[in-house]
């Protein structure tokens, strides 16, 4: 219940409004690229699919994910470059699973925090605010549970993680309350397993 | 007193003459050896999606683990029927026109053995998967092979078709999409056929194994078209679509009499497909279209990057259309098939399948699997770029 009106609250509105006109976008065929003659460049469709091999490897250069989805690569680069002007490609970090190394002794916490939305503003304001710090890997805005935000924080100890939630998390205006909990150890991360188990058992050659 | 008999004296004609499979014998070198790419391997090389292993891994921890009906589950074949009739129109009852096999592999075998008598001579078009005429062989028949050009793009002309049939034929059996050129029939091309095979009261049988694995536009079933439900024993099966190879679940849907007689081997020879297998495939059709379509996706990135690869160095290869198989010609290099993929293992070590494997129209071509990792076909493609520099 607390969720659902959480989630008919005046930020949430706004968001899903640019969502809406980006959707109407997609509908009209109008995703992001048009060539010069007014024709779209790539449909919908293979941008997804470029993304989704994006997702996987970012590093696959143009020539081959030309070749893959049977477009000139310029025209991938053209897609790509206007992804990126649109902040839908973000940035390409690679995935590391720091805890094979050993000397990266960095903890990380998931913090729930409760805290009082603003009129106008609701929750966005101290979510962007809490965004700041360094120390923070991630924000969510939760619905259904007995906290708003889900804050993800890296710290060297769990006493660093500690005393970040205790002075300058749990000290912000808005804030009522505060649980951390340490992770012990990621299995999966972004739809990734850090340990892959399937490994190829083919035999060379079948018919 | 002893007498020495000799073992092939104990095995039946018909089986000491079947010759032993052309990939075995590849496989055999290829397996030897350290450090091979294999475009030979005729199966996905996704590992099945979770959702099915854990739907079967479920059905154990909940005790499904006796026989099923000799048919298979009713509830699986319920779904197989809504799924062929939403995927490729064709509408088979569940309960007396659908049979759930061990793989393919097993419908191929009953469709023939039910509809056999001693000489009957069955059409094969080939170049084709390997098991069709030993297994007319074993069920008494004649082969009588059709031939494909990649002029044609492998496709099955009514020209070819009608040239040889007599009166002893009884059937003709094919595969598309193909395995190994990964051509595609579409309901045109099947039409032109249809007054030939009408006139002269053909069975067809159709293996539609690769049905799901198409680029650019749906699998056309034969059995679509009008009139031929009735004439038409329709092959498919879990292996390609849902990467399931190893659990061996197929089926076969025909009329209801030509089922009953499959049903009558099926039920003496393998009593049931098993069990936790039917439990996977029945979420692969409830729940895994998404699963197969990234698969699909997948296969078609990579037969672009391939065919693509291969016109580069030289090979022309026609645009594969189904299946994840390439089949490009090599005849100008001067090799045969099966010199070419010997050297190219030897000396490249990567390995292919030489065409002549899958009959005579296989012939100065190689059939390559593009399912394997991107990072693999790209170099297998730098490798035989090599190769074939070299040889020229
Ligand atoms: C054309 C064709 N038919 C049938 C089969 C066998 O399939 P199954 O695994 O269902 O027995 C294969 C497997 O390679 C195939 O390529």
């Amino acid at each position: 219940m607390k969720g659902a009106k959480k989630l008919s609250g005046t930020a949430n509105d706004r968001l899903s409004n640019r969502n809406r006109v980006k959707e109407s976008d997609r509908l009209l065929g109008r995703f992001y690229i048009e060539k010069e003659n007014g024709v779209v460049g790539m449909d919908r469709q293979k941008q997804m699919e470029l993304l989704r091999l994006l997702e996987e490897d970012s590093r696959q250069d143009a020539e081959q994910l030309g070749k893959m989805l049977a477009e000139p690569k310029e025209e991938i680069e053209k897609a790509i470059a206007a992804l990126e002007d649109e902040k839908i490609i973000v940035k390409y970090p690679a995935l590391i699973n720091w805890e094979r190394m050993d000397d990266h002794p960095y903890v990380n916490a998931m913090i729930d925090v409760k805290v009082t939305p603003k009129r106008d503003v609701g929750f966005d304001e101290v979510a962007e605010r809490i965004c700041r710090f360094p120390e923070v890997k991630a924000v969510y805005l939760m619905s259904g549970a007995s906290y708003d935000l889900s804050v993800v924080l890296e710290g060297k100890t769990m006493r660093e993680v500690a005393s970040f939630v205790s002075q300058k998390l749990a000290t912000l205006d808005s804030v009522i309350s505060t649980a951390t909990h340490f992770i012990l150890k990621r299995y999966k991360h972004d739809g990734i397993e850090l340990e892959d188990r399937d490994e190829d058992r083919r035999m060379v050659v079948t018919p | 007193m002893s007498t020495q008999v000799s073992v092939k004296s104990r095995l039946s004609s018909t089986v000491a003459s079947l010759k032993p499979s052309g990939i075995r014998r590849f496989f055999d070198l290829a397996a030897s050896m350290e450090g091979v790419i294999s475009l030979g391997v005729g199966e996905p090389d996704f590992v099945t999606p979770w959702r099915m292993r854990e739907a079967s891994i479920s059905s154990l921890e909940r005790g499904y683990t006796a026989y099923t009906s000799n048919a298979g589950m009713l509830e699986l074949r319920v779904e197989i029927a809504k799924y062929l009739e939403e995927r490729f129109s064709v509408s088979y009852h569940p309960d007396k026109e659908i049979l759930v096999t061990v793989g393919a592999s097993e419908a191929i075998d009953i469709a023939l053995r039910a509809i056999l008598d001693p000489g009957d001579e069955v059409l094969v078009v080939e170049p084709c998967y390997v098991s069709y005429e030993p297994v007319i062989r074993l069920a008494g028949g004649v082969p009588v092979f059709l031939k494909t050009k990649m002029e044609n793009q492998f496709k099955l002309t009514p020209e070819e078709l009608e040239k040889h049939i007599t009166a002893r034929t009884k059937a003709i059996i094919f595969c598309y999409p193909n395995n190994p050129t990964g051509s595609t029939m579409s309901a045109e091309e099947w039409q032109a056929l249809l007054p030939i095979l009408q006139k002269n009261d053909l069975l067809v049988i159709s293996d539609e194994i690769y049905g799901e694995l198409t680029y650019g536009r749906m699998h056309d079933s034969i059995a679509a078209l009008p009139g031929m439900k009735e004439r038409t024993i329709l092959i498919s099966g879990f292996s390609k679509a849902f990467a399931m190879t190893g659990w061996r679940l197929g089926y076969v849907c025909a009329e209801p009499e030509l089922l009953a007689g499959m049903l009558k081997i099926h039920q003496y020879t393998m009593l049931c497909a098993p069990t936790m297998a039917q439990m996977a495939a029945l979420e692969a059709l409830r729940h895994g279209r998404s699963d197969m379509e990234r698969m699909v996706e997948s296969y078609r990135q990579r037969r672009n990057y391939v065919v693509d690869g291969f016109r580069h160095i030289g090979l022309d290869c026609h645009e594969p259309e189904g299946a994840f198989y390439a089949f490009p010609s090599i005849a100008p290099t001067g090799l045969s098939a099966a010199d070419f993929a010997e050297k190219l293992l030897m000396e490249e070590k990567v390995a292919v399948v030489p065409g002549d494997v899958f009959g005579e129209s296989g012939h100065g071509h190689i059939r390559c699997s593009y399912a394997t990792s991107m990072e693999q076909l790209k170099k297998a493609l730098d490798r035989m770029e090599h190769f074939v520099s070299r040889l020229s």
